[in-house]
């Protein structure tokens, strides 16, 4: 089992997502994030899909995205180098003598603060990953109140090489 | 000129060469309806919207174009769900035009509302809501291109009655263009060189083929390949009629009914083609152990099939049609210097000893009628001159199994989805096709009651279709498993409670005959045939007849259970 970043661009016809989506419910496949909205060009949208499987299950998964009528292109960026980003929001209690720590752990992983009120704060977290799988953790022992994530959103990068 | 929305569609239908469609009126569709009487476009009347469907789906597997069904919003569309995904599970080209409530309504719980876009998505191809009468023509030419294009399949188009109503100027598009949308029909020479290679090299080759073959008009290649090359064929049982049934290098079905020889063929081949297959679990048996020994080469227009159930070797992705005209110019060439007859005569020979070794075969006790005979007899009797539709369980597979499919789109039967009530509304639709042929469905007496309404359909609309009724009084098939694998506990398959068939269809105006005797089996059939009328001929047969061979589900294809 591994995780696949699929960048899905779609005809932006209504019930587009519904389809989507609905091929993955209707055929067992194991969703994790699904991140869509509208490219520039007029009338095409852009999903973001992180899905779970093996290899045999990722590909049925390409095809048979491929295969719905609306779909125009479908890419596994995880075979090629690619970056990928989340906004996270999150809202943790910060009394007091809390507070100054939570705002050392902002400051090293360079977010930012979005609201405050005087036993929280707001933190807007954008990153990879692994970046927002520590600082959540790091969060966590403060009491995360909400959360509230975007999923993936993802594209390949301009030069293809390896260093 | 400008024209309403339901005046353009029946300017369209006209356009695609739709000749007739079923249907069944109602409030969302009535403005269709009104204009129906001024349009070169017949209909036909059916008792439910299943018949419709399924009769629309018959047209198409029976004629090689696209059915067309036209049904109102609500409960008219949901009944056509069932046929749809029938279309669907066996990739059959319909066109489905639903009622929808005016679109100020949509999503308001309105009197016969409902979201069939939404309840069908999983089961079309593809499908439209046409919220603007601005897209209607453009949308009713893609239903159609898709449709019957690519890996065809039964494509919706939901018509508010505001839409229908509306007018704009008639245009109907010449040419589609979708930049989602464009299946692959050429294969990749490089690859059908490989299989050429792979054939010269092959001891023991194997066609399997599939419905594929006979959407695409395949059979004349395939026919070509397997008797110049000397490959023996077996096929599913969408597959039958595209390779002849009479032929010798023809090993009848694969799979869980399929024939001994054609199974051990699968478990013994080196090298395994499969033509507009897809693998499914009714054929395969126990995956791991399918074609153990085989390269797999895999001819598919749908990528999806290919790689999903079992591993391949060598896939091409394109119309059957396509790939086995290629491989067959490929061949060609060689048929001169390489002697492909003498290089498949042993496996010919091991393949055909297991026919003779385990034939298709039943126990005629000389007094009780076999369904089995009594298919033969109709084989006979017809020439294998006639239309076959079947309904589902063990009528079905007594029908593909003692019936010789010698021509293309001769057997409609459904394959994927195996929906009991098929059978006679698609032979209705056949007959509508073809009305001087034979039409003939052979039935269950539990599966002919699922649709057995369209009888006032046929009668008046004099379709002369004939249906067989093996009758046993069981639900068969399901009590040939509780037999084998339930320990006889034959709950709710019992179907003693009957209606009097022949009665039945003397109230709707047909020709009923009962047949309790051996004896009279043949003779029944022959004035069936005769008779300008539908027909029902009621036929007792043995009552807990099996179907044999039989792969018990999820064992390996060589663990068949032999008369």
């Amino acid at each position: 089992m591994s995780k696949h970043t699929l960048s899905v661009m779609v005809e932006n016809e209504p019930g587009v997502l519904s389809r989507v989506a609905g091929l993955f419910s209707g055929r067992g496949f194991n969703i994790m994030s699904l991140n869509v909205a509208p490219t520039l060009e007029k009338g095409v949208s852009l999903m973001t899909i992180v899905a779970e499987g093996d290899d045999a299950i990722i590909e049925q998964i390409v095809k048979q995205l491929r295969k719905l009528i609306p779909t125009i292109k479908v890419k596994d960026l995880t075979e090629l180098k690619s970056v990928e980003r989340e906004m996270v929001l999150v809202k943790v209690n910060a009394e007091d003598s809390k507070r100054a720590e939570i705002l050392r752990i902002v400051d090293i992983f360079r977010c930012k603060v979005v609201d405050v009120s005087a036993d929280e704060l707001t933190i807007e977290i954008t990153g990879d990953q692994g970046k927002i799988g520590a600082i959540v953790n790091l969060l966590t022992r403060f009491g995360i109140k909400e959360i509230a994530r975007t999923g993936n959103v993802a594209m390949q990068r301009s030069m293809q090489i390896d260093l | 000129m400008k024209l309403t929305g339901a005046q353009i569609l029946l300017k369209c239908l006209e356009e695609e060469g739709v000749d007739v469609m079923f249907g069944f009126p109602g409030g969302a569709v009535i403005d269709i309806y009104d204009e129906i009487p001024n349009s070169k476009v017949e209909h036909i009347l059916v008792r439910h919207e299943q018949g419709a469907i399924h009769a629309a789906d018959g047209y198409a597997r029976a004629t090689g174009g696209v059915g067309v069904c036209l049904v109102t919003s609500g409960p008219g569309a949901t009944n056509t769900v069932t046929g749809i995904a029938t279309a669907y599970a066996d990739s059959i080209p319909v066109v489905i035009f639903t009622g929808q409530v005016p679109r100020p309504l949509i999503g308001n719980d309105a009197f016969q509302e409902v979201d069939i876009v939404g309840i069908t998505r999983p089961c079309t191809k593809h499908n439209y809501l046409v919220q603007d009468i601005k897209d209607l023509q453009t949308i009713i030419k893609q239903a159609f291109y898709l449709a019957r294009s690519g890996r065809p399949g039964p494509v919706l188009v939901d018509l508010p009655k505001d839409v229908q109503q509306q007018t704009i100027e008639f245009d109907y598009p010449k040419e589609v263009s979708m930049r989602s949308y464009n299946p692959t029909k050429e294969p990749h020479i490089g690859q059908v060189r490989k299989v050429a290679k792979l054939l010269k090299k092959a001891k023991k080759p194997l066609f399997y083929t599939g419905g594929g073959v006979i959407t695409s008009a395949a059979h004349e290649e395939l026919t070509w390949l397997g008797q110049k090359l000397n490959i023996p064929v077996t096929s599913t049982l969408m597959g039958l009629g595209a390779f002849p049934g009479d032929d010798g290098l023809f090993l009848g079905m694969l799979g869980m009914h399929g024939t001994y020889a054609a199974n051990m063929a699968v478990n013994n081949c080196d090298l395994l083609l499969a033509v507009g297959a897809r693998f499914d679990d009714r054929v395969t048996g126990r995956v791991d152990s399918f074609a153990p020994g085989a390269t797999i080469v895999h001819i598919d227009v749908d990528p999806t099939s290919i790689q999903k159930n079992v591993s391949v070797h060598v896939p091409i992705v394109a119309d059957c049609k396509s790939a086995l005209a290629a491989l067959k110019k490929e061949t060609e060439a060689t048929l001169g210097d390489f002697d492909w007859a003498g290089a498949h005569k042993e496996w010919v020979d091991e393949v055909q000893g297991w026919s003779a070794e385990h034939p298709l075969t039943y126990k005629d006790d000389g007094k009780s009628i076999k369904p089995q005979y009594v298919v033969e007899k109709i084989y006979e009797i017809t020439k294998g001159d006639a239309i076959i539709a079947t309904e589902v369980g063990q009528n079905q597979m007594w029908a593909a199994q003692f019936y010789k499919y010698t021509r293309p789109n001769t057997l409609l039967t459904s394959g994927g989805l195996g929906t009991m009530g098929y059978g006679f509304p698609a032979a209705m639709g056949a007959q509508r096709a073809f009305p001087d042929k034979l039409v003939i469905d052979i039935a269950g007496d539990g599966s002919i009651q699922m649709c057995i309404q369209e009888m006032m359909t046929v009668v008046c609309n004099k379709l002369p279709v004939k249906i067989i009724i093996l009758n046993n009084g069981y639900l068969g098939m399901v009590r040939q498993w509780q037999e084998l694998f339930y320990e006889k506990n034959y709950c709710s398959t019992c179907m003693d409670a009957q209606p009097d068939f022949v009665k039945l269809a003397e109230a709707y105006g047909a020709v009923g005959f009962r047949v309790t005797e051996k004896k009279d089996v043949e003779k029944t059939l022959r004035e069936a045939f005769k008779v300008d009328k539908p027909v029902i001929v009621d036929i007792r047969v043995e009552k807990e007849e099996n179907v044999y061979p039989m792969v018990p589900a999820g064992a390996s294809l060589t663990e068949m259970l032999l008369v």
